[in-house]
């Protein structure tokens, strides 16, 4: 109990300079745990594939023709080398032009209804115009067409996507956006999320990725109209769950671009690079001005045509992986017709006519028209040809789709009361 | 054996060293062969009224050390020793101590109510001597005075050794009755009013609910207040210490007293002698204190969930307070600046008055501002020292719009004085004014600068001129040079108006440093603080200059430590320990940028060599300082430190085992976490030692508490920074990890400081799981970590529940989510799925609006997205 000392610092301040060299080292190691945490969040959270670099095919310098930039085909799957987005994002000129042709996810055309399409699928209008990847890091933004070639390089207000002071996060984090470009109203319609800030979605949920980009592209003004700092609007799509009400918005709805048929995305799928059967694309007449493959005068031909790729032994072979082989040409007219493996052909389908069993092709009436136009990069895939198919024979229609989203209601109700019966 | 105790206790105090020597052992083996009968035999001592009072008085000590020690893990055993005796035996000795306290010696009986209040403060809190408090107050109301006096005391002692939560309201009560009365006047005996104020002093954190009832709170008060006008200046002095317990503890039931308090204490300060004087303006300092923090708490802003409101005392008493305290002003001693330890009425008015200025702001100027005018100028340099020391002291607190003007018409005035004053004391005060200007009134921030290149010159050359006088002037002089460089801070890139002297000014610090007379007035140690700030605050345009610079003090150290060779004392250490502290900021400041960094590295081998040599020396400061800076170098080196580690792992094993010196073993904890990241993992071969090493650390009971938390985020460092490598440790962490995290899942009860502590260690865990999971990640032994996920999920559901976390934590915890998520991905789907944390928690830190949880919440939800999609 004896009485408590009441000296008070005096002309002294209240911490040593070593008491604040200490703090101040610990607060350089918590910024550091911090930074090492971080790092190994964003870091290997995806690694993307890259094509290897002795594989150097020629490549279009310029976007390819309108009707071709909007009807997905794909190219053929080569041996990836892993590579995280961090390093992608660093890579330059041609590099960068490979890796990003890579990246985009590509729909599959819709031939048949998928089963639960009213629970498990999330439809949209489709922009008409180019479809692209938009990068935003270190103060700019860049966009780029599906070859990988670059469209525009601008400044804008997504994260990191202009040189401004006031920014947060650090400058080299990254955002990837899948958009397509509406030239009337010089808007990019942003329709999936890749990266946000550093932060990979490859692998998350489409139902995700929607959430994601539905409350984060806002908060950064990328939506409000250009000015100095942001030099296109970016804007989002409607997105409704693909029920009854869902799908006639989105095929009826009036949105402020000019569509391109539908895009349906199943709700659990992730970003997958390449042609996914878990997003598809399906147009008709009312919801599109490209329903039918025009040739280079723009012109719909007679007969549907068709490229395909000569492999070995004379197969005739789509896209996919694994390819779907469409027919055979003999050795001889090979070598007149000057054909070697690896070409790709042009054929038109003749009055035969395109036989499928239990949804495999089991004969095609292919009529040869010569080699394909040099800009091609690859056949054209099963899906396609086939849609292309039914869109002059029986095409798939609006009604059906609504049919089997009122039917799948039907269906779920009747395992319902299966159930309470039991 | 009881016959010869007494001898044993006398010869253990005698001159002789070899019979003092053999009684200590004695003492040592009865203890060691007999305990019981050993603290009894001393207790009996202790009561044995025929026995010298030196015996009786030793008796009591070593029996009272018997019961307590200051290190925790030595108390704790202390405590079970005692538990775990023979109850009889122990009220035996309990009921010869009680009556000690009616013992006619006074030394007896002081010695006893502190041996009392030991034993209490082991068995209350375990329920143990339910009739201890009775049977003291039944002493305080009949039996002599000098009974009376030692069993306030021991309850004086008691209150201070127990929590008041494991005594019953009730025997609260009767101990504040017994004690207030024994204050009363009506006791006539001085020694017992005395004891019984002091009681108070220590009872008053028990009075809770007394203080809450008008009517027993009116009675203390005005018990109290009265006390404070004893003749006897021990009990006023005494009955003011109490005044400054209620003010901070009972703040807000003060209003009622405020204006008899201020009569009180302004007749104190007037009158009465300085040691009342002082505690009676230690009141205002403590209110100011309290008002400050209310105010900065809510700042100013009261809504109904305010704990504690403002009751504006300090506004309120304003104009009577400030002339009190600028009265107190002139009372200076000679030579108090020479003096290390003084306090004295001048020092503690100068002090409330910043109190007061920092509590008031802008209102306290025009109360001051006639003060300043009137006796600046004035030959008695006790006028010019008080008005100066009064126009420092308001600095902070007042808006800068208020003070720029003063300020920058004082600024000549006070350069003038600091070189011409004729009085030390004046020009002392006249340093550290400016060193305020420079602090609170200069800087980037500022609109309207009271330093430009004008007049920057001038005042380098002042204070380099101060920097020659006397070593309490130089050293003031060195503060406010800390404070002029300190305000480009931020300046950036900008060129400084300081740049031109960048060179005299690091010039003149070096020379003080080796001033004959350096070591006086902290002067070496003001002039390292000053060129370490002088460093971090440099630019672009003067970092060729502290690249220069870094061999200068590198030469410093080698010089100290080849002096060492030949003598080695304290100084030398000190020297050493503020040279390591400067080459940290060296380290850091050029460190931080790939130019300098480039430059600084041709040192680096010959910087390490010398921190090397460092640890040589047996102090621990040093050892401190050239810990930090090689953390500093490690971070600036890289994977390239790899190559001291062959050398420097034995240190850095030291350091871990240093439990003495835990600071030290604190930041070396620190370093290894920036070795880790430097070397990542290169750090692999040496991980078997500093894992060994740290485990035990984490097992000791000696090591304070304060290292543990540290320890788990170092677990976390070396996982991030090996991977899968930390498999074969996961053994061994897992399960400290687990039982860390049940103990500190739970607060309940627990004061600010155990909840402080808590959350620092849960934060510690976290970190430690995150970099393992973190660390694992990608790697085919992923699956290894599973067993773990239930508990970690679990930890994070406790803690969201217990709503207790602060900050940091809830941003760590939300992390561990994701991190869990994503290293283990869809085999832990279903567990994430059924956590709370995944649902509740995670979805409030989505909504936070601390930056950084948010951040944190939305790499959780993606990361489990990611993992409960398929």
């Amino acid at each position: 109990m004896a009485p408590h000392d009441l000296r008070r610092p005096f002309k002294r301040p209240l911490i040593s300079d070593q008491e604040k060299r200490r703090q101040q080292s610990l607060l350089r190691q918590a910024q550091n745990r911090r930074d090492a945490q971080n790092h190994a969040r964003f870091l290997a959270s995806t690694a993307l594939s890259l094509e290897q670099p002795h594989e150097l095919e020629p490549e279009p310098v310029s976007a390819p023709e309108l009707h071709d930039e909007l009807i997905p085909d794909s190219e053929a799957p080569e041996s990836p080398k892993e590579l995280d987005v961090v390093e992608a994002s660093k890579l330059k000129g041609a590099e960068a032009r490979k890796w990003f042709a890579k990246q985009l996810m590509h729909p599959e055309w819709m031939i048949d209804i998928p089963e639960n399409l009213s629970q498990d699928w999330f439809v949209f209008a489709r922009p008409s115009g180019k479809r692209c990847f938009v990068v935003s890091c270190n103060g700019t933004t860049i966009s780029r067409l599906r070859n990988g070639s670059i469209l525009h390089r601008f400044p804008s207000e997504l994260p990191n996507g202009a040189r401004r002071k006031d920014s947060s996060g650090p400058a080299q984090s990254y955002s990837i956006l899948d958009c397509i470009f509406h030239e009337v109203d010089q808007t990019y319609y942003v329709i999936d999320m890749v990266c946000w800030r550093g932060y990979s979605l490859y692998d998350c949920a489409a139902e995700f990725r929607f959430f994601w980009l539905n409350s984060k592209l806002a908060e950064t003004g990328a939506c409000e109209p250009p000015s100095h700092y942001h030099k296109y609007r970016f804007s989002l799509v409607p997105v409704y769950c693909c029920d009854q009400s869902g799908l006639c918005a989105a095929y009826t709805g009036s949105v402020p671009y000019v569509k391109d048929g539908l895009l349906f995305y199943n709700k659990h799928a992730h970003y997958q690079t390449g042609i996914t059967p878990l997003a598809l694309v399906w147009k008709d007449e009312n919801c599109s001005q490209y329903v039918m493959d025009t040739d280079s005068k723009g012109q719909v031909p007679n007969h549907q045509q068709v490229v395909l790729e000569l492999q070995e032994g004379g197969k005739l072979c789509t896209s996919d992986d694994p390819p779907v082989v469409f027919g055979c040409l003999d050795g001889g007219f090979m070598h007149e017709s000057e054909l070697h493996s690896g070409c790709l052909v042009r054929f038109a389908i003749g009055e035969g006519g395109l036989v499928l069993v239990d949804g495999k092709l089991e004969k095609a009436d292919l009529n040869y028209l010569g080699k394909a136009n040099r800009a091609r990069a690859s056949a054209d895939s099963f899906s396609k040809v086939m849609f292309q198919y039914s869109v002059r024979h029986s095409p798939l229609r609006i009604d059906d789709l609504l049919g089997s989203v009122n039917s799948a209601a039907d269906e779920s109700n009747k395992v319902c009361d299966i159930e309470m019966d039991g | 054996m009881a016959m010869e105790v007494t001898q044993i206790l006398l010869n253990a105090q005698a001159v002789d060293g070899a019979l003092r020597k053999q009684a200590e052992e004695n003492l040592k083996q009865f203890q060691e062969q007999n305990l019981p009968s050993f603290l009894y035999s001393l207790a009996g001592e202790l009561a044995n009224d025929e026995k010298p009072a030196e015996s009786r008085k030793l008796a009591g000590l070593i029996l009272k050390n018997a019961l307590d020690a200051k290190e925790q893990h030595r108390k704790i055993e202390l405590v079970q020793r005692w538990l775990s005796l023979d109850p009889t035996l122990k009220a035996q000795i309990k009921a010869l101590l009680l009556r000690t306290l009616s013992s006619p010696s006074v030394d007896a009986r002081s010695t006893v109510s502190q041996v009392i209040a030991k034993v209490a403060g082991i068995e209350l809190p375990h329920k143990q001597w339910p009739e201890l408090i009775g049977s003291l107050l039944s002493n305080v109301h009949q039996l002599p005075a000098p009974t009376r006096q030692a069993t306030l005391e021991t309850l004086g002692y008691i209150c201070e050794e127990v929590s008041p939560d494991v005594v019953d309201q009730d025997h609260v009560n009767k101990i504040l009755t017994a004690v207030v009365q024994g204050m009363n006047s009506t006791e006539e005996n001085n020694d017992v009013r005395l004891a019984a104020v002091r009681a108070l002093y220590n009872a008053l954190g028990f009075a809770q609910a007394n203080f809450s009832n008008d009517m027993e709170r009116d009675y203390i008060m005005r018990i109290v207040c009265e006390t404070t006008l004893s003749p006897d200046v021990k009990i006023r002095r005494a009955a003011f210490e109490c005044l400054v317990a209620i003010s901070s503890t009972y703040y807000e039931k003060l209003a009622p007293y405020i204006q008899d308090i201020f009569n009180i204490t302004a007749k104190a300060v007037k009158e009465d002698e300085e040691q009342v004087a002082l505690q009676a303006i230690e009141f205002w300092s403590s209110i100011c204190d309290e008002e400050i923090d209310i105010l900065e708490e809510y700042g100013g802003d009261f809504s109904a969930d305010s704990d504690i409101p403002c009751f504006y005392f300090i506004k309120q008493a304003l104009s009577f307070l400030v002339p009190m305290l600028l009265e107190t002003l002139l009372k200076q001693d000679e030579d108090q600046d020479q003096d290390e330890g003084a306090w004295n009425i001048a020092m503690a008015g100068g002090t409330c008055l910043g109190l007061v200025a920092r509590t008031v702001g802008d209102d306290i100027v025009p109360l001051v501002m006639p003060f300043i005018q009137e006796n600046i100028s004035k030959p008695d340099w006790r006028q010019r020292e008080a008005a100066t020391y009064a126009f420092g002291s308001i600095l902070e607190g007042p808006s800068p719009e208020k003070l720029e003007p003063l300020v920058t018409m004082a600024l000549n005035f006070m350069l003038t004085a600091l070189m011409k004053d004729p009085s030390n004391h004046v020009k002392d005060t006249t340093a550290w004014t400016l060193g305020r200007m420079f602090e609170f009134l200069h800087g980037t921030a500022l609109d309207t600068p009271i330093i430009t290149p004008a007049n920057c010159q001038q005042i380098v050359t002042v204070l380099i001129q101060s920097m020659k006088d006397v070593p309490n002037v130089a050293e003031k002089a060195c503060g406010a040079l800390y404070f002029l460089a300190q305000g480009y801070e931020d300046a950036g890139s900008a060129s400084s108006p300081l740049t031109p002297y960048f060179q005299d000014i690091v010039q003149a610090l070096l020379t003080v440093t080796h001033r004959e007379d350096a070591v006086e007035s902290r002067l070496r140690t003001a002039a390292y603080e000053a060129l370490n700030e002088v460093v971090r605050c440099s630019n672009d345009e003067t970092a060729p200059m502290v690249v220069q610079l870094a061999p200068l003090i590198m030469l410093e150290l080698h010089n100290t430590l080849e002096n060492q060779k030949v003598s080695s004392d304290e100084r030398q250490n000190e020297l050493q320990g503020l040279l390591c502290g400067c080459l940290q900021v060296i380290i850091q400041k050029l460190g931080s940028s790939e130019p300098t960094k480039y430059h600084f590295m041709q040192y680096a081998d010959q910087i390490m060599a010398l921190f090397l040599r460092v640890f040589a020396s047996r102090s621990a400061t040093a050892h401190e300082e050239a810990m930090l800076a090689i953390g500093a170098l490690a971070y600036a080196t890289g994977p390239d430190f790899a190559k001291y580690m062959t050398e420097f792992y034995k240190y850095l094993e030291m350091g871990l085992q240093n439990f003495e010196d835990y600071q030290v073993c604190a930041i070396t904890v620190g370093v290894v976490g920036d070795v880790c990241r430097a070397l990542e993992e290169k750090i692999l071969p040496y991980c078997d030692g500093i894992m060994t090493q740290l485990l035990k650390d984490l097992s000791s009971n000696q090591l304070h508490r304060s290292v543990k938390p540290p320890i788990f985020s170092c677990f976390g460092d070396i996982a991030l920074a090996i991977g899968e490598n930390f498999e074969k440790y996961l053994l061994y962490a897992m399960p400290m990890l687990q039982s860390a995290a049940e103990l500190s899942a739970h607060t309940s009860g627990a004061d600010d400081d155990m909840t402080e502590y808590t959350n620092s260690l849960r934060n510690g865990i976290l970190e430690a799981y995150s970099g393992i999971f973190q660390g694992f990640k990608g790697s085919p032994k992923t699956q290894l970590l599973m067993p773990y996920a239930p508990h970690v999920l679990q930890f994070l559901d406790s803690l969201y529940m217990e709503k207790d976390m602060d900050d940091v934590v809830t941003k760590t915890a939300i992390g561990v989510l994701g991190d869990l998520a994503d290293t283990l991905g869809s085999s832990a789907g279903p567990l994430i799925q059924q956590s709370v944390s995944s649902k509740d928690f995670l979805k409030e830190c989505l909504s936070s609006d601390d930056h950084l949880i948010k951040e944190s919440a939305e790499w959780a939800k993606l990361a489990i997205s990611r993992a409960i999609s398929f």
